[in-house]
């Protein structure tokens, strides 16, 4: 497998071995599976919309759907405002979406499609929306991808129509999984904060099977509630690097207060999240949250000794392990490796205060680095426990360590569409993960004196 | 089979030259195959005494991509095979990819025949992206001659035009087999060509004096051989083939900073 990955590192220039992020597209059309009808629509050749299905697919375990503009060799020659025209037609009259997200690729990008002036040119049926945005892979990472489809709905569709406010919080979620949109919503209604959550991909990619397929399923933030997002009292973007900048965007075209905090995963982050709410919102603590927090609290007490002291390499995308980086510093593990394949200067500088507040002085941070570095930096200083997607699976085997499943692609494990990270449940789950992950390989591999019943 | 590509500046006088010449190199017999590399599809004008050709993209376009080599390539003067790659219109879509495209379609129709002597690429001014480097790459033309004239812009093109070579020429076998002066009647311009051309490391092949015959003979859709093969600058252009055909002297070219450029400028421009 890994076993030839040589424990040296050398300078490497123009050369990614083993990447720790995918293309812009993906995040895009995840993105845009958030709101309720919508095809997401792929503006280049079929190769690039069928892996990005695909590999939703893969994680999510249920039908993604998209369109795709189908480029030829002559389209990509005489450009593809024909291909998007008549695609978009085809789509309505086909497919009959309320809505198409169009996110480009690195073909159509190359070749300068101009999508403004396509889809102006374009005649879009009556109560039908068009929204769009650039997503270049060759720039930034498929964090990068969700984030510009994010602002594009706000770009597109939000409008200020009234004056004050419309008494709601617009929360956008940033690239986390439809389980942890339900839970985000969940604490809202604890805290009786009304809200528009956008994009939300709860009940969309996370369907019951009913025995009948359905195109569009139940979930998805209705356009009208998009539209409304522009009435909003404020916004809370839940991580700089996917939500800031559709945050932001309200705030430039509807004046809208933008509130950009951590992915809430662990407790301090939760905590954050549910303060922020109740400073935008007024009313307490409900008894509810309180035991919940305190449960979190019980285990952090009970079964400290499972992982305190412990190594842990951590990598995927921004928003979630910076978040994951500070929960494992609470729990008093020593992340020695923090990687991310997206491109952030700012994260960098962010977990390196992390780092120094902790007084962790021999940790480090990464950003647009790839996992065979990842790989080299663990071969470096040795750790306990990875926490990272499914191609950290690699790794884990060739370095004989356990392997945490979190983030973006999860291709190998059930459970991350259903049951969350986010909020004071998903910390315990976490806790429950890490935990279980150190004591089972324990109990695999320890000599048989030190074989216990009681852990 | 020789394949040579011309560049030169936008407006030099290339697909003049390249149609004027190859009408003499077909006069003295040689079987010549010429592909426009242009997305204004105007470099077989002469031979075909019109703009007769549908190009290799518009019938992409419009017939997909099962062609017939008959549909995009057309005998003209002296039996010169015509083709013209065409692209998309101004501000659209990507006319690089459109040359690489029309260029492979070529090779897979089997338009490369062994009874050609020579093909010429015709290619859009100045080398701006991959495509237009198309007929340089992958052992294509191994024969560059740049169009130039005394003008500065020209020099300059000419001299970028070289670096491109000079990159391409280290990986394959493309070499530059001359200058050719377009004359501007500028002051002590065969002066100053002919520096540049040696500063270049490479040879002046041909200086075509400038004459109101080619401008005529263009209005009448021709070349000069063609329109009045008795006047002297069809024997201008005459030479010029025999020269390209007897040409000897292939080297990688030595591409000059702005700075030296405008010495050579200096020099000679002010002395005439």
């Amino acid at each position: 497998m890994l076993d030839l990955t040589p424990k040296k590192r050398t300078e490497r220039s123009n050369l990614k071995v083993n990447p720790a992020k995918t293309c812009q597209p993906i995040g895009a059309m995840y993105a845009a599976l958030g709101i309720h009808k919508c095809l997401p629509h792929s503006h280049g050749s079929q190769g690039c919309c069928s892996y990005h299905r695909m590999h939703l697919t893969r994680h999510y375990r249920d039908p993604i759907v998209a369109s795709t503009s189908s480029f030829t060799e002559g389209s990509c020659v005489f450009g593809g405002k024909a291909n998007l025209s008549k695609g978009i037609e085809n789509v309505f009259e086909i497919y009959n979406p309320d809505i198409i997200a169009v996110n480009t690729t690195c073909l159509s990008e190359t070749i300068g499609d101009d999508l403004t002036e396509i889809i102006r040119a374009t005649k879009i049926p009556e109560g039908k929306k068009v929204i769009y945005a650039n997503t270049p892979s060759y720039v930034g990472s498929h964090v990068t991808g969700f984030a510009n489809m994010a602002k594009a709905m706000v770009t597109h569709l939000s409008k200020k129509t009234a004056e004050g406010s419309n008494g709601k919080v617009n929360l956008i979620p940033g690239y986390v999984e439809p389980s942890d949109m339900m839970e985000i919503k969940r604490l809202a209604k604890l805290l009786k904060v009304p809200n528009t959550m956008f994009p939300d991909t709860s009940n969309v990619v996370s369907t019951p099977n009913t025995g009948k397929y359905e195109m569009y399923p139940e979930g998805g933030t209705p356009i009208a509630d998009i539209v409304d997002a522009g009435n909003a009292k404020a916004t809370i973007a839940m991580g700089k690097f996917c939500s800031e900048p559709a945050a932001f965007e309200l705030e430039k075209l509807c004046e809208v207060q933008p509130h950009v905090l951590k992915t809430p995963i662990g407790i301090k982050a939760t905590d954050a999240f549910v303060m922020q709410l109740l400073e935008l919102n007024g009313g307490n603590i409900p008894k509810e949250l309180e035991f919940e927090r305190g449960q979190l609290v019980d285990v952090m007490v009970d079964v400290h000794n499972h992982y305190h002291g412990k190594k842990v390499g951590i990598f995927g995308d921004p928003d979630i392990i910076l978040a994951v980086t500070e929960f494992v510093i609470d729990l008093g593990m020593v992340p020695t490796i923090v990687l991310t394949g997206t491109p952030g200067k700012q994260f960098e500088a962010e977990v390196s205060a992390m780092f120094a507040e902790a007084g962790l002085t021999d940790s480090v941070v990464m950003a647009d680095a790839d996992l065979m570095t990842f790989h080299q930096m663990i071969k470096e200083t040795p750790v306990d426990m990875i926490i990272g997607n499914t191609y950290g699976k690699f790794i884990a085997r060739a370095e004989d360590v356990p392997l945490v499943r979190v983030g973006f692609p999860i291709l190998d494990r059930m459970g991350h569409s259903y049951f969350p990270l986010v909020g004071y449940r998903g910390a315990l789950r976490l806790i429950e993960k890490i935990s279980n992950a150190l004591l089972d390989k324990m109990d695999m591999t320890c000599a048989d004196e030190d074989f216990e019943l009681v852990m | 089979m020789r394949q040579v590509a011309i560049y030169g500046k936008g407006g030099i006088g290339k697909s003049t030259t390249t149609q004027n010449l190859t009408a003499a190199m077909a006069e003295m017999g040689k079987k010549i195959m010429i592909v426009g590399c242009d997305p204004k599809a105007d470099s077989t004008r002469l031979i075909l005494n019109g703009l007769a050709q549908r190009t290799v993209l518009d019938t992409l376009r419009e017939e997909g991509e099962e062609i017939e080599l008959e549909e995009i390539l057309k005998p003209g003067y002296g039996d010169i095979k015509c083709v013209e790659s065409g692209g998309p219109e101004p501000g659209v879509g990507c006319a690089g990819r459109g040359i690489i495209t029309s260029i492979n379609m070529l090779e897979q129709l089997g338009a490369y025949t062994d009874d050609l002597d020579y093909v010429f690429y015709d290619v859009l001014g100045d080398v701006v992206c991959g495509g237009f480097a198309m007929p340089i790459r992958e052992g294509k033309a191994e024969e560059i001659y740049i169009v130039a004239s005394g003008e500065m812009m020209a020099m300059y093109a000419a001299n970028n035009i070289s670096k491109g070579i000079q990159k391409f020429a280290t990986t394959g076998g493309t070499r530059l087999g001359g200058i050719i002066c377009n004359s501007r009647k500028v002051d002590n311009e065969y002066e100053m060509l002919k520096a540049f051309a040696e500063e270049l490391g490479t040879q002046l092949i041909h200086f075509v004096p400038r004459d109101n015959v080619v401008q005529r003979a263009e209005i009448n859709k021709k070349t000069v051989i063609d329109y009045d093969p008795k006047d002297p600058q069809a024997d201008e252009y005459r030479t010029l083939a025999k020269a390209i055909d007897e040409n000897e002297m292939f080297v990688i070219p030595k591409p000059m900073t702005q700075d030296r450029l405008e010495e050579i400028l200096m020099e000679y421009g002010i002395l005439g």
